[in-house]
């Protein structure tokens, strides 16, 4: 699950990573009363969105009066902020975050993942703060320093010294880095983060270190055991659709495409996607259906990917394993009676009874394409579009 | 005969008396699969026939402890169906309990639980499959997992995959092709998991009933280039690849938790080119995956040794040869026919 940088800012202060002062606005009038309170003379108007490179799209501005502040927050609530990460359409601002300003002497950049390949979490640091890391990374790999973390054995200081010295950090910045990466980790490791990224970490001219960004996702197996984060997720952020379709226990991505497809498990949706495409069709979502695959979950999907209007045409791919085609056939019927199909449906079941399965659908009296392999599935349901 | 899972494993439940643990121990008893005890905390001591709507064929001794199952039924394997909340503590439990391969169905385990239970197994030397997996099967030895074992046949192609239900359609083409299978590993979806397709390469690698190798990856992570790594350095069996995915968009999670474009990285593009380069056959489309192999089989004169195992009359030495020689003259106007 993704937050805003607000509200990860909200649970590193929790943990004693020194942050901006600062506060959340909904409103212009909001943001100019959040910077009285904070007083100073420059402050920061940052547009709260679900993706980064805000900056570069114009969603992070300075104001240097209340008057600009207002002013300035009244041009970026409600603008659509297009980033390398939403996408051509953008995203419409609804929160911003106010803060103090800050007098900086360096931009440095802190992550914390989890490192697959070693089933470790990993802390990053590097000079190279306030940039795309993954340029870094790419370019100059030896720039980033990384620290792998024992689980039995937790995040040690020397650890965290070894990062702050790599840095070239001395005296009072050095302290309070080596205070910060462990706070920090701290954090990470007790909210079951996935990844908690500071760029950029910033050294003052006073020598105080602080998170002038903040990014942090969680991982969605944890959250029960999380229920303040949780209750951070901003439904805003996300496609109605796929909001709808998580009700159900679908796993529904929307995507750009006309061919709207149901399948059951993750990598066959996955491999239906790619192969609609080959076959000439754009795949419109991904749905996993499940296990379960049965009258309720295939209503529930044809509803969802018929709500998406560019579906021209339906593919169902079922490989029934433990669910017998049979079943899943007379889920499809009933579910096409429930639900008014408009488009034309190929549906392609194997495993299981699938020759009883193909009988059933195919003396249902409901205009289905029954399909026989994969390949010809995805002919069938590209043909469909064509015509 | 294969890796990880034969006729001889004698597998352990936890969670056997779980609607879940109920429903697979009775699909797997009736594969054939040696289960010689079940561990639910609380109900040792009982033999557990199943439920009202899973009957077992058999009854199977129940244990309160994994340790006290092995002690009493010598039990090697476990297969875990405990709810995601506690199945990390079961899955350090059989490992602490000494037995020497451990398989986690559960799905939902938080990642932080399952790195300190893979750094904990790594240390006892104890292998681990999954979580969130499909399981391993050695067709018509042992069934230890949720797949559908009816799609499987027999044979000597070595079989891993990210993914469920694309393993069974991988599964199903194979068969459908005459061509059976060693052994297949379902390592799960997870970014934290036991078993990483270059782990079971390896060990495919090694078994001298595995003639060819079939790794069905996804995007995400790196773990299909490692697997790549090694195969150019170290495999000479052939080996066929695929990576779902190619449509999915950047920043999105496909289903499982590991399947994610991140940073550029992950891409299905830059994984089938790093298996290109390392030799591996690739399937371009998931509806290839039997033809693919079959293709390779015959190129590398493997396809009757394959076929041949078990169930065709044993030919050997030149005659085989011959005989491949005429498929693979056969072959050649099936791939002008398909290349259309």
């Amino acid at each position: 699950m993704k937050i805003h940088e607000y509200q990860g800012k909200e649970i590193l202060k929790k943990f004693g990573v020194p942050i901006p002062q600062g506060g959340v606005a909904f409103s212009a009038d909001e943001a100019v009363s959040v910077a009285e309170k904070l007083g100073g003379s420059v402050w920061v108007v940052k547009a709260q969105i679900h993706a980064g490179g805000r900056g570069k799209g114009g969603g992070v501005k300075i104001a240097k009066s209340l008057e600009e502040v207002r002013q300035l927050a009244s041009q970026i609530l409600g603008m659509k902020l297009v980033t390398h990460q939403t996408g051509p359409e953008g995203k419409v601002v609804k929160r911003l975050l106010i803060e103090q300003g800050i007098s900086i002497a360096r931009e440095m950049y802190i992550g914390i993942t989890l490192d697959r390949a070693r089933s470790q979490n990993c802390v990053m640091a590097s000079t190279e703060g306030g940039v795309e890391i993954e340029k870094v990374a790419a370019e100059t790999p030896e720039k980033i320093l990384k620290e792998y973390i024992n689980p039995t054995i937790g995040f040690k200081d020397f650890q965290a010294r070894k990062l702050a010295f790599g840095l070239g950090l001395t005296g009072d910045a050095f302290k309070n880095a080596v205070k910060f990466l462990v706070a920090l980790y701290k954090a990470y490791e007790e909210s079951d983060a996935s990844l908690a990224e500071i760029n950029p970490l910033v050294i003052t001219t006073d020598g105080k270190v602080l998170a002038l960004d903040a990014k942090m996702n969680f991982d969605d197996n944890a959250l029960f055991r999380h229920q303040d984060i949780a209750a951070m997720r901003d439904l805003d952020e996300e496609e109605p659709l796929e909001i709808e379709a998580s009700k159900y226990n679908l796993n529904y991505i929307k995507l750009d495409g006309n061919v709207g497809c149901m399948v059951n498990g993750a990598g066959l949706a996955m491999g239906t996607m790619d192969i609609i495409k080959l076959a000439g069709g754009e795949p419109a979502n991904f749905l996993d259906v499940g296990g379960g695959a049965n009258v309720e979950t295939v209503s529930n999907g044809f509803r969802i990917i018929l709500s998406d209007k560019n579906v021209k045409a339906v593919l169902i791919n079922i490989f029934g394993g433990i669910v017998r085609c049979d079943r899943v056939a007379n889920g499809v019927v009933e579910a096409a009676k429930n639900v008014h199909v408009n488009v034309p449906v190929v549906v392609r079941l194997e495993g299981t009874n699938a020759k009883e399965a193909r009988a059933i659908l195919a003396n249902s009296g409901l205009n289905f394409a029954v399909a026989g392999s994969l390949q010809d599935a995805a002919e069938k349901v590209t043909a469909a579009i064509r015509n | 005969m294969s890796i990880l899972v034969n006729k001889n494993t004698k597998v352990v439940v936890q969670g056997i008396t779980g609607g879940e643990g109920t429903f697979h121990t009775k699909q797997m008893l009736e594969y054939g699969t040696k289960i010689v005890a079940g561990v639910t905390p609380g109900k040792g001591g009982t033999a557990y026939g199943g439920n009202e709507k899973d009957q077992l064929t058999k009854p199977v001794p129940v244990f309160n402890t994994v340790a006290e199952a092995v002690a009493k039924t010598h039990a090697d394997t476990s297969i875990i169906f405990v709810p995601a909340a506690a199945a990390a503590d079961a899955a350090m439990e059989a490992a602490d309990a000494g037995v020497k391969l451990v398989v986690v169905i559960t799905e939902g385990i938080p990642a932080a639980e399952m790195v300190r239970v893979y750094n904990h197994l790594a240390r006892k030397g104890v292998r681990m499959v999954g979580p969130n997996c499909p399981g391993v099967i050695t067709p018509g030895e042992c069934k230890l997992g949720i797949m559908p074992g009816f799609i499987h046949k027999s044979g000597r192609v070595g079989l891993v995959s990210r993914s469920g239900t694309l393993t069974y359609e991988a599964v199903h083409q194979l068969t459908e092709r005459g061509l059976g299978q060693s052994t297949c590993v379902g390592i799960g979806g997870d970014p934290v998991i036991g078993t990483r397709f270059i782990d079971a390469i390896k060990l495919f690698n090694a078994d001298k009933n595995t003639d060819a190798i079939m790794m069905i990856g996804e995007i995400g992570g790196t773990a299909e280039e490692e697997a790549a790594e090694y195969i150019k350095k170290s495999v000479k069996k052939p080996v066929v690849g695929f990576i779902a995915g190619r449509t999915a968009p950047p920043g999105r999670r496909m289903g499982h938790a590991g399947a994610i474009i991140s940073g550029g990285k992950g891409t299905a593009d830059e994984k089938i080119r790093v298996l290109k380069a390392a030799g591996i056959a690739v399937a371009e489309s998931p509806a290839l995956l039997g033809e693919t192999m079959e293709k390779l089989l015959k190129k590398r004169g493997l396809l009757v040794k394959v076929r041949s195992d078990k169930s065709a009359p044993k030919e050997t030495g030149k005659k085989s040869k011959q005989r491949t020689r005429t498929l693979q003259a056969g072959a050649s106007k099936k791939t002008v026919r398909k290349k259309k």
